[in-house]
């Protein structure tokens, strides 16, 4: 039994669906994810803003709420399908096994609340701590998100401190109990260009202290790099692209994946030109395109891909898993754009005028 | 705004007395209406302290001691009403049946419209619907047909029966208010952070969600206590509050209305009392819901 929990994965998660049931149809948010996560490991997941990366993290954790909401697959975490959890069930594993950290550390605290009881709040309810234990506890845990000043800050309420104070307060809520897997969603989008590194920093240091396997949600290819051992490319609540990131970055494959590459901002362009190299917008999930998701936007695009759907297969190496007909650097793909953009498709056009199509190299920091 | 920015310590102005911080803000209009609010509190509370103010109910002209309808004097500030009965004492005490009446109804609609309109509206579901059910029905009924039922069925029409009943038709609308900001603060993060940490429901609706209505909850309950003293002085006019003797600004206007001809005083007093309240209720109640607006934008 410990044997076998040793070997199998922390989290391994089975074709996941998760719809929302609105009045103008079936929202698909995730629409058949796999992946598995070792205990210890991290896994990037990135994507534009609507992929479904937030309902996929929200979905393992069970925290979407309503009735309106239908997850189908399997999540099984430590063994057992989190899935099939009561949400008393839910209790004994949230904070204590998985926790979350947020995109925007302004909402995610409670704003009448000081610092020190959003802190130990539950830490004394699993610990049975006193008074005292519980401010030291609170005291040492900002030390160890390097809060400056810690017994001062516990006095504080959420409005008194910054964007990255706030966010490193939600670090140290989320990693109070010691919890063995982190989604950690967004944590630097609402946050300055400036601490954002200094969260990312952190948040990689505490996963490696703590050998906590961690979750790094982003829509941001930049981020991920060389933080996570590997690295999912999500598109319209599916996974594209699927492969270590060192290999992700040496060999991208998919176009979409290359598409967000190009688009990562640098840092002489104001952040709101972020995916301009993206041509059109992401699919209806209501409605979905037939064929690839992409083929609409995809600068690659033939008839094969607006008929049938690529599936998600290993590539001639097997942890590189990708969905697309004709991969990026394939001589297939070489002919497919030069048609395209011959023909003037917009998209082909685009990416033809910022750069050559497949200059994918490493990504420097 | 400029504390979020600054990730310094708590500013100057974060470490003065929140009295102080909080009465800074206010501008003139809203602090001479806060004032008022007091002192009428204060006096209606403290009525038996007030040295030198008159027995409310005294007729001084049955033992030769006063006239009716007598003007402002030294022994009677604002002069006598056609009881001869002195007329600031008449305020004084009658802001006590005012206030007793809105104390009731921001207090069961508070504490039970608070209660349940931010269960139902975090909990959602079945109870919801039921919740709001009972509470459209209860708005539905007309309040003045519930108080005279009740009024007949006691046989008495005294301050209690009168705030009980007002107080109970009180709960639905704060039920209402309660439970629209308990369906958006539900939605905030927080409220899901609260549960990825495995907060308990009970402990969420406690502790993240009520304490987080009450303050819009607070700011409504100054509007509707103005709308519930006007409420009272109408039934009082209709003579359908307090029994005589006992003294209610609503009941000052409708005594003085046989000898309006005569004398227009003891009507005017006890109408401009009224106004002054309800329209420092009003004032003070805004400020607080845009102070609130505003803090709630800024987070
Ligand atoms: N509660 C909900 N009801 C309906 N649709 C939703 C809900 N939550 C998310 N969605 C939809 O699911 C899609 C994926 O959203 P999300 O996971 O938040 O994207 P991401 O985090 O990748 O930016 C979006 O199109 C969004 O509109
Ligand atoms: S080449 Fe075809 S299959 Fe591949 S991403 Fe583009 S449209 Fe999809
Ligand atoms: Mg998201």
């Amino acid at each position: 039994m410990v044997d076998q929990a040793a070997n199998s994965p922390l989290l391994k998660v089975d074709d996941l669906r998760t719809t929302f049931t609105i009045p103008a149809g079936d929202v698909k948010a995730v629409r058949g994810v796999s992946f598995s996560l070792d205990r210890g490991r991290t896994l990037g997941i990135v994507g534009e803003s609507g992929s479904g990366k937030t309902v996929l993290a929200r979905s393992v954790m069970r925290l979407n709420l309503g009735t309106n909401v239908t997850t189908t697959g399997t999540a099984v975490f430590e063994g057992t399908d989190v899935l099939t959890r009561s949400p008393a069930e839910m209790r004994q594993l949230w904070g204590t096994e998985m926790a979350m950290v947020f995109q925007d550390p302004m909402t995610s605290l409670n704003p009448l609340v000081r610092v020190q009881r959003q802190v130990t709040e539950h830490l004394c309810r699993h610990l049975n701590l006193n008074r005292s234990e519980a401010r030291q506890a609170a005291v040492d845990l900002l030390r160890e998100v390097r809060i400056p000043d810690p017994e001062t800050r516990l006095r504080s309420f959420p409005h008194e401190l910054s964007g990255g104070m706030r966010q490193r307060v939600c670090i140290a809520v989320a990693l109070a109990c010691a919890p063995s897997l982190l989604f950690a969603d967004e944590p630097t989008t609402a946050l300055d260009v400036t601490v954002q590194h200094q969260i990312l920093n952190l948040l990689s240091r505490e996963q490696a202290d703590r050998e906590m396997a961690m979750v790094l949600v982003t829509h941001d290819l930049g981020v991920v790099a060389g933080r996570t051992d590997d690295t999912m490319v999500m598109y319209a609540g599916t996974v594209v692209e699927h492969a270590p990131t060192a290999s992700l970055f040496a060999d991208m494959r998919h176009p979409y994946s290359e598409a967000l590459m190009r688009s990562i901002p640098r840092t002489s362009l104001p952040s709101h030109t972020r995916l301009a190299a993206i041509t059109g917008r992401p699919p209806d999930l209501i409605d979905p395109p037939t064929g690839c998701d992409f083929s609409p936007r995809c600068p690659y695009v033939q008839d094969q891909c607006v008929n049938e759907e690529p599936p998600l297969v290993e590539t001639d190496d097997p942890t590189h898993r990708l969905a697309c007909w004709t991969p990026v650097g394939s001589p297939e793909a070489r002919v497919a754009f030069e048609k395209n953009l011959a023909a003037g498709l917009q998209q082909a056009v685009a990416v033809d005028l910022s750069a050559a199509p497949s200059s994918t190299g490493g990504v420097d920091g | 705004m400029d504390t979020a920015l600054d990730p310094a310590a708590p500013t100057e102005a974060a470490r003065r007395p929140w009295i102080r911080r909080f009465v800074s803000k206010m501008p003139w209009t809203t602090r001479f209406c806060a004032s008022w609010l007091i002192v009428i509190v204060g006096a209606a509370v403290f009525a038996d302290l007030i040295p030198g103010l008159a027995d409310p109910n005294y007729q001084g002209f049955l033992f030769g001691d006063g006239v009716t309808n007598e003007g402002p004097s030294l022994t009677h500030f604002l002069g006598t009403d056609n009881n001869s009965r002195d007329i600031l004492a008449r305020i004084v005490y009658g802001a006590r049946v005012s206030l007793i009446v809105a104390l009731a109804a921001v207090f069961m609609g508070v504490v039970f419209g608070g209660f349940f309109g931010s269960m139902v509206g975090f909990v959602r579901g079945r109870t919801d619907s039921t919740v709001m059910a009972v509470v459209d029905v209860i708005l539905a009924f007309p309040g003045l047909v519930l108080l005279l039922t009740v009024v007949t069925l006691l046989g008495r029409r005294d301050l209690v029966v009168i705030a009980t009943v007002i107080g109970f038709l009180s709960i639905p609308p704060y039920t209402r208010v309660a439970r629209a900001n308990a369906l958006s603060i539900s939605r905030r993060e927080f409220v899901t952070a609260a549960r990825a940490i495995g907060t308990r429901k009970r402990t969420i609706l406690f502790r993240e969600v009520i304490p987080n209505v009450l303050p819009t909850l607070l700011a409504y309950a100054m509007v509707n206590a103005a709308v519930i003293i006007l409420l009272e002085g109408a039934l009082a006019f209709l003579g359908l509050s307090v029994e005589p003797p006992t003294s209610s600004w609503g009941t000052m206007v409708n005594a003085s209305r046989v000898d309006l001809q005569i004398n227009v005083w003891p009507a005017i007093w006890p109408s401009l009392a009224l106004v002054f309240t309800v329209y420092s209720l009003n004032n003070v109640g805004d400020w607080l819901r845009r102070l609130r607006s505003v803090r709630s934008a800024a987070l």
